[in-house]
């Protein structure tokens, strides 16, 4: 009976039935995106494992193959979602404030540096594919070490293309709290999804701090041989 | 026709069975029972495709010729009974269906933590299973459960791609099952309800989430890369192109050795709920139980490459893998020692679910051991992809699993349904599931170690006699399986009506009415006694 009291006294609509206060629920889900971040972080190792082993096999070939990447790209896509990692930051504060207006702001500017971020992928992957960098399907390399430079490429593709996707479903995840928070769903005492998709986002963002240096910036000076 | 309902006073209390009708509320539910009950019957029927299969293989061997089916079909009937019977039974079977059910209630909570997270999870579930059945019923696949790159990826012609895609789906259902069990177990938890005061079913399965959570990501990834070098004609794992086929075992054993602790911690968590019931006593030594499953947890995920001491890695990491794969043996005796302290100087009644829960400790006793003799370098060696290797897994997954995954549905049928299971025909059952069990598997260690290796569709006849006998135990176990599933239908609507705690068991679940009300408990426990209090509970006889 007196654990079921606080229960009532708290109730409101944000509250599911199973939980028995929005402290928990806020708690739980805030646990559960942690977990989930860990099997992403497993499932991602399983690339970055299959990329240090051939790295380290095949260093001449990484060599050439990064000299293919244009990291002034590269670089600027860095700084576009280190920004809106930042914008993320901003849009949960204005929530835990209960600012409607700001949450609103800060997301949709959250969703065009993401936007921003595939628009110069998409173009970055128009060029390797123009110069016949996609291994199997449009493959062509001069030099004799053809295979192995393609073996970077398959995880290029690989690493990259399965980050992409986690940024469209991120870009999807904002776009719908966005949406939410501009019907007024939250509120200082309520803003779980805010918080759990902010997360999300920013792993993904970390995800990228790795890819980054690991796939553009393998020594620049060092010739292939 | 509801004659049965009406003479049952206690089924017309409102229940998570009788509170919503149609198929749209079974379909769009969130209740952890409700969805327990949708992973019971698809499971139910993957255990029987699966089994099919098995029947088939074991058909087959009956005769040294190959002569009832050729070799590529053969192939494909024992790569897709593995593939069926571990994706799409082993690992769902106890977590999914019994700890669905009993988690939430073992703590004194109302559902998981997230009851639409554990809906998805079974639709996921049945994606794959759909992509499964899709690429049985257009031909197959037969790259061996194992999915060996180069052989799946350079050279074969089946749906390879479609079958990857089957399990990496059904993965992440697995995956959320996981994370669904380890955020309830931690912030779901009734009042008083302490970690020292947890049932060892619920550690049991918060250690076998700690494995989806952590080593199913990286089979997903790994036959995602299959899947992609198939269809981009990448080099992954291709040595022609400069890959390495052995980082494909490495990555696929790094999930897959602590995959088949997937397969037996949530067994062990059973054992030890059936085992405190029908002795009337405090488990022995619950810390040292539940450390033991994080135990075999944690160390299951440094042993993976003692699947690969014949694949060519160097002999220091060989021996390196086999010294820690002994070290698993140390919490799994722990379980076996406390088990058998538990019953001793208890009372025993010789119940269904104990005799399968006896079953379980012989099994796995001779599935672990022998699993020390293949961790072995010397032996692992010699009995390398023999049937020696297929007795051994067998024991622990069929031996291990499926007895306690049966003995539990047993255990916990009054709960679950309401009614009770003809005691006299549970007993049969068991007693022919033993019989049938070690009259397929017993021979095949004798055979292992013989020499008739596994995989090949005919053998050379003098390895005959003990194929016959493993044969005809196939056959009597197909039976002792099928006779559950008929009695535990029947039981649904004549089965005599099961009160709160027919065992006069310890435990949570059995302080809620059977079948429980959709939120478990009218009201939220508290919890102020230690788990198998049995020297506290009032001695009443026990339903037979
Ligand atoms: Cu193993």
């Amino acid at each position: 009976m007196s654990d079921r009291a606080p229960a009532i006294a708290t109730h409101s609509p944000e509250l599911e039935h199973h939980f028995s206060s929005l402290e928990q629920q806020l708690e739980a889900s805030v646990m559960g995106m942690w977990v989930f971040l860990i099997t992403e972080i497993m499932f991602f190792g399983g690339m970055f494992c299959g990329y240090m082993v051939y790295r380290y096999q095949y260093y001449s070939a990484w060599v050439a193959g990064s000299q293919k990447m244009d990291f002034r790209w590269g670089t600027l896509n860095t700084i576009v979602l280190l920004c809106s990692s930042l914008t993320m930051a901003l849009a949960v504060r204005s929530a835990q404030l209960g600012r409607r207006k700001a949450i609103v702001i800060f997301l949709l500017i959250t969703i065009l540096f993401g936007l921003g971020f595939l628009g110069i992928k998409g173009i970055e992957y128009h060029g390797h594919w123009a110069e016949h960098q996609f291994p199997g399907l449009n493959w062509a390399w001069p030099e004799a070490n053809s295979h192995l430079v393609a073996l970077f490429f398959s995880f290029y593709w690989a690493m990259t293309g399965f980050h992409a996707l986690h940024m469209v479903i991120g870009v999807g995840l904002v776009s719908w709290i966005a949406y939410q928070a501009w019907k007024g769903r939250y509120h200082s005492a309520y803003y779980t999804p805010v918080e759990v998709v902010g997360l999300y986002w920013h792993f993904v963002d970390i995800i990228w701090i790795y890819l980054y240096p690991l796939l553009y910036l393998i020594s620049h000076k060092h010739i292939s041989g | 026709m509801s004659m049965a309902t009406l003479t049952a006073p206690s089924a017309e209390r409102e229940n998570y069975l009788n509170q919503e009708y149609g198929i749209r509320s079974w379909l769009l539910t969130t209740d952890h029972k409700r969805i327990a009950l949708l992973y019971l019957l698809s499971i139910t029927f993957f255990f029987f495709i699966g089994g099919f299969f098995a029947l088939l293989i074991r058909l087959e061997l009956l005769t040294p010729a190959g002569d009832l089916l050729q070799a590529d079909t053969y192939n494909k009937m024992f790569t897709m009974h593995g593939q069926v019977m571990v994706f799409f039974f082993l690992i769902p079977a106890v977590p999914a269906v019994l700890g669905n059910f009993l988690i939430p209630i073992m703590i004194g909570a109302k559902d998981l933590a997230f009851p639409r997270i554990n809906l998805l999870s079974w639709y996921l579930f049945i994606i794959g299973g759909l992509f499964m059945l899709y690429t049985i019923l257009t031909g197959g696949v037969d790259t061996g459960w194992t999915f060996y790159t180069p052989l799946s990826t350079q050279f074969l012609d089946t749906h390879v791609v479609a079958a990857a895609l089957a399990i990496f789906i059904a993965g992440f259902s697995s995956i959320l099952t996981g994370l669904n069990f380890i955020v309830t177990v931690h912030r779901m938890r009734a009042p008083g309800m302490t970690w020292s005061r947890l049932p060892l079913f619920v550690w049991s399965n918060y250690a076998t989430s700690i494995i989806q959570v952590l080593g199913t990501p990286v089979l997903a990834i790994t036959l995602m890369l299959v899947a992609l070098e198939r269809i981009f004609k990448l080099g992954i794992f291709n040595p022609q192109m400069g890959g390495d086929p052995l980082l494909f075992q490495h990555l696929f054993w790094f999930y897959s050795h602590p995959a088949v602790y997937i397969m037996i911690l949530p067994g062990m968590g059973v054992v030890s709920e059936v085992v405190t019931c029908f002795s009337r006593k405090r488990i022995f030594g619950y810390k040292f139980m539940a450390l033991a499953v994080i135990a075999i947890a944690v160390l299951g995920f440094l042993v993976w490459a003692h699947h690969m001491f014949a694949a060519g890695i160097s002999l220091y990491a060989a021996m390196i893998f086999s010294l820690l794969s002994y070290f698993v043996a140390v919490p799994s005796a722990i379980k076996v020692f406390n088990w058998t302290t538990t019953m001793y100087k208890g009372s025993i009644s010789y119940m269904t679910p104990m005799l399968y829960a006896f079953g379980f400790i012989g099994l796995f006793t001779m599935g672990g051991l022998t699993g020390l003799f293949v961790a072995a370098l010397g032996i692992d060696v010699h009995v390398t992809d023999t049937y020696f290797v297929v007795a051994h897994f067998h024991y622990i997954m069929v031996g291990g699993m499926v007895m306690a995954y049966l003995g539990g549905i047993h255990f916990w049928w009054p709960k679950i349904s309401g009614r009770m299971y003809p005691e006299a025909w549970g007993k049969l059952a068991a007693l022919i599931i033993f019989i049938g069990f070690n009259l397929t598997f017993f021979p095949q260690f004798v055979l292992g170690y013989l020499g008739m290796p596994r995989r090949y569709w005919q053998y050379s006849p003098e390895f005959q006699v003990l194929n016959v006998l493993s044969t005809a135990g196939a056959t009597i176990l197909a039976v002792g399986y099928l006779l559950p599933m008929v009695y535990l239908l029947w039981s649904m609507r004549y089965g005599k009506v099961a009160n709160e705690n027919p065992w006069n068991a310890a435990g949570l679940e059995w302080m809620t009415a059977s079948p429980p009300p959709t939120f478990n408990f009218d009201q939220t426990p508290t919890v102020t006694w230690e788990a198998y209090n049995y020297d506290e509970l009032k001695e009443v006889p026990v339903e037979r």
